[in-house]
């Protein structure tokens, strides 16, 4: 997993990886972008006596067993990751929770959590956290790869797509007013930096990761000036990367196809209400919400979390909640933070107990419980990995 | 039996003194405004008169053009004697439009949408035997408030670089939606309505917008009410869309939501879509787009168009006639000998239509 870090970063593996792209880069982005004055070198640094900090929020539902699971697995396995755990109380109506939970994420860098649930029966003062944490943190893009897996039946096969979702803007802006009694207004806000910068990011990893098609998801024949401008903004940013070729497609043709041909997509670039519906039905494509994780990437931190974002209140504390999409994500992060090799070995053993094994838990059409399934891993693990006498 | 026989009598009586009400649907010859459309509209429009003659349904066309027009103080409106035809007949069926690139006025469907206030778009999507998707069984109605939401066309450059987009939700028109939602599903005996909505994110807006679900909830205790994410309606429906019955939800939502409906029996093709207005007004219509590529040369299919037809009989309470039109057009999609180049087949739109009207003839 490579670079996520801003265009004028020092890293020489930036640098490489970019090259003469900087000059072009640069023009694009005029003069709105911040020279990184953080010597910014990997991994983030919370890292002590090689142990990395990570922060932990397990959030509501099934977050919190799911995450216990991610961190039994991490020990078992020896990964050199130690948790910073803080608790967010949603019933709460002060902000106090999510500010620490921002600060401890700003502190270590990177952050794996579970969802908020979001009580919309209190007040409209009282934003949903989960949007709080992203806006406060600038975590504009949200990355979700989803990806047939053999082990699992879907009426679509071979499914792979990329979905990157503008994070902060958009439908998602919070500013509501009631205008006259009875007549509410919210605003959708589109800005030309953050459409540039979601569209840069997208054509950026295609590249890294040898995708040839990048698709606009909008719907700018009826939002002519919001849709128009993030439309605008791709096409110039497309203008850079020749080698991947661009196209747009409206929103509902968009879902229309995706349940009748996903295979002709690739990688999908879309604000954030159009990229909520998409990545719902990819995920739901290639089996469920317990199966694709999620990331959300800003320049200086990362957040890691299941891609459906689902609170699964009705199925908390049964033991049948799916570990897949958490221990994927949790996967993700230790490639963020360079630890490979762990990310690899647990990866390997989910999809082995997933592709292999056909343990699955109900919401995939099995019966197996969680714990089944995680001490299934854990047993892969064993037979894989080295052993603490190497260590 | 004896009421029908004076029912009919009375209807003959009353049709002379010609005054139209709503109980004059059910008995004697209905007049409906035809909107024919652009590209293959006039071609399927044809096959869709054909087939209800030979079905023998009591309804007499009226064809208008509803090219927009430059009226009194500069505004573009539809012909008078379109609207004027609309308003008397109070049933419309209309083919696909096209949409003015540079024509100077803006599109149809909004004007239409506008003359006639059409508040609600109802789309039934049942999965067609014998035009085989990977989803089975797939049998519910969206019903998406056409008037309000993110289509209100309010957007704003603030400063260079950061533009708005206002979403409107208002009180009576969410009521409106929901009350239209709430007699759909009592009338069609739906046994459930899910309100979607994103509240969590959108507090005030959508928050009005399932308050008002609610409040009409209460006073339609014979159907279920339940309210969804947007997102889990997404991820649910595409994994098991039998669970769902009877969905209501604003605009853009609808927008998506009713075509993803659509793409899970098989497209436009072969969708019906009908738009409610205030004043009893109902206009239904196909909406595929005008394809050009195919227009005169014999080769569309009129099955949505009909399937928006048949709905429209049934808004009629003509059930009998909905029913035999309907079978006829879903007996020959399931033999799957006489098929349009779309649904697989190499068949010509004529020879399609021949057989759905011999299949209505051998049902008499």
């Amino acid at each position: 997993m490579a670079a996520h870090s801003p265009v004028l970063s020092m890293s020489k593996i930036i640098s490489s990886l970019w090259g003469g792209r900087l000059g072009s880069a640069a023009k694009v982005w005029g003069t709105t972008t911040v020279t990184s004055q953080r010597n910014k070198s990997y991994p983030p640094p919370a890292k002590y006596g090689g142990r990395h900090t990570v922060t932990l929020i397990p959030g509501d539902g099934i977050g919190p067993e799911l995450l216990s699971h991610v961190r039994e697995v991490f020990r078992y396995s020896c990964v050199p990751v130690d948790f910073e755990v803080i608790h967010v109380n949603s019933a709460l109506e002060t902000e106090d929770d999510i500010d620490n939970a921002i600060t401890a994420i700003r502190r270590n860098g990177i952050g794996l959590k579970g969802n908020i649930e979001t009580k919309h029966t209190l007040s409209p003062s009282v934003k949903s956290w989960n949007n709080l944490l992203r806006t406060r943190l600038d975590l504009y893009a949200n990355v979700m790869h989803c990806q047939s897996l053999p082990g699992v039946q879907t009426r679509h096969k071979n499914i792979d797509i990329i979905i990157i979702r503008e994070n902060t803007e958009g439908e998602y802006s919070n500013l509501e007013h009631e205008s006259v009694s009875g007549v509410v207004e919210s605003l959708k806000i589109i800005t030309r930096n953050n459409s540039l910068r979601i569209a840069e990011y997208a054509f950026k990893l295609a590249r890294e990761k040898g995708r040839r098609r990048v698709t606009a998801v909008h719907k700018a024949n009826i939002m002519k000036l919001g849709d128009g401008l993030f439309l605008q903004c791709c096409n110039e940013v497309a203008a850079g990367y020749p080698d991947i070729t661009f196209d747009s497609m409206i929103v509902d043709n968009t879902t229309m196809q995706l349940v009748s041909k996903p295979h002709q997509f690739d990688v999908m670039v879309m604000p954030n209400l159009y990229g909520n519906v998409v990545s719902n039905v990819c995920a739901g494509l290639v089996g469920g919400p317990g199966l694709v994780p999620g990331a959300n990437y800003g320049r200086d931190y990362a957040v890691f979390e299941t891609a459906t974002r689902n609170t699964g209140k009705s199925i908390a504390d049964r033991n049948t909640a799916n570990p897949t999409a958490m221990l994927l994500a949790s996967c993700m992060m230790l490639d963020h933070i360079k630890l490979n090799n762990y990310a690899s070995l647990i990866r390997n053993a989910v999809l082995t107990t997933m592709n292999e094994t056909r343990l699955h838990t109900p919401d995939i059409g099995g019966q197996g419980t969680t714990l089944d399934v995680v001490q299934s891993i854990m047993k892969n693990i064993q037979s894989k990995g080295q052993l603490t006498s190497e260590l | 039996m004896a009421g029908n026989a004076w029912r009919s009598m009375l209807s003959q009586a009353v049709a002379a003194v010609r005054k139209p009400t709503v109980s004059s649907f059910s008995r004697g010859m209905q007049t409906v405004t035809l909107i024919p459309g652009d590209g293959i509209g006039p071609e399927i429009s044809t096959a869709v008169m054909k087939i209800f003659e030979a079905a023998k349904a009591p309804i007499k066309w009226e064809e208008r053009n509803v090219t927009a027009i430059k009226g009194p103080g500069g505004k573009w409106m539809i012909p008078p004697d379109a609207k004027e035809s609309m308003n008397k007949n109070k049933m419309g069926l209309k083919g696909p439009l096209k949409t003015p690139i540079a024509a100077g006025h803006p599109s149809m469907n909004l004007l239409l949408r506008k003359t006639f206030d059409l508040y609600a778009n109802v789309r039934p999507c049942v999965s067609i035997e014998g035009y085989k998707t990977p989803y089975t069984d797939v049998d519910l109605v969206t019903i998406r408030e056409n008037t309000e939401g993110e289509y209100s066309g309010i957007e704003h450059i603030i400063v260079d670089g950061v533009v708005q987009s206002i979403k409107l939700i208002t009180e009576d028109a969410s009521r409106r939606i929901a009350e239209y939602a709430f007699e759909y599903a009592r009338n069609n005996q739906r046994a459930s309505v899910t309100a979607v909505h994103k509240a969590n994110i959108m507090r005030m807006s959508d928050g009005l917008f399932l308050r008002k679900c609610r409040e009409v909830a209460e006073n339609f205790k014979d159907v279920k009410f339940t309210e969804m994410y947007l997102d889990t309606v997404c991820l649910n429906m595409v994994q098991d869309p039998t669970q769902f019955d009877v969905l209501v939800m604003p605009n853009l939502y609808g927008d998506i939501l009713s075509d993803l409906c659509a793409g899970l029996i098989g497209g436009l093709g072969v969708t019906p879509s009908g738009n409610i207005g205030a004043n009893g007004v109902a206009i239904f219509e196909s909406v595929h787009g005008t394809a050009p590529d195919i227009a005169g040369l014999d080769l569309a299919n009129p099955t949505a168009l009909l399937l928006s037809a048949v709905m429209m009989l049934r808004h009629m309470n003509l059930h009998s006639h909905a029913d035999k039109i309907q079978t006829a057009c879903f007996d020959t999609i399931k033999d799957k000998k006489v098929l349009t180049g779309d649904l697989g087949g190499k068949s010509k739109c004529s020879e399609f239509t021949g057989e759905i009207c011999r299949r209505v003839h051998d049902m008499d």
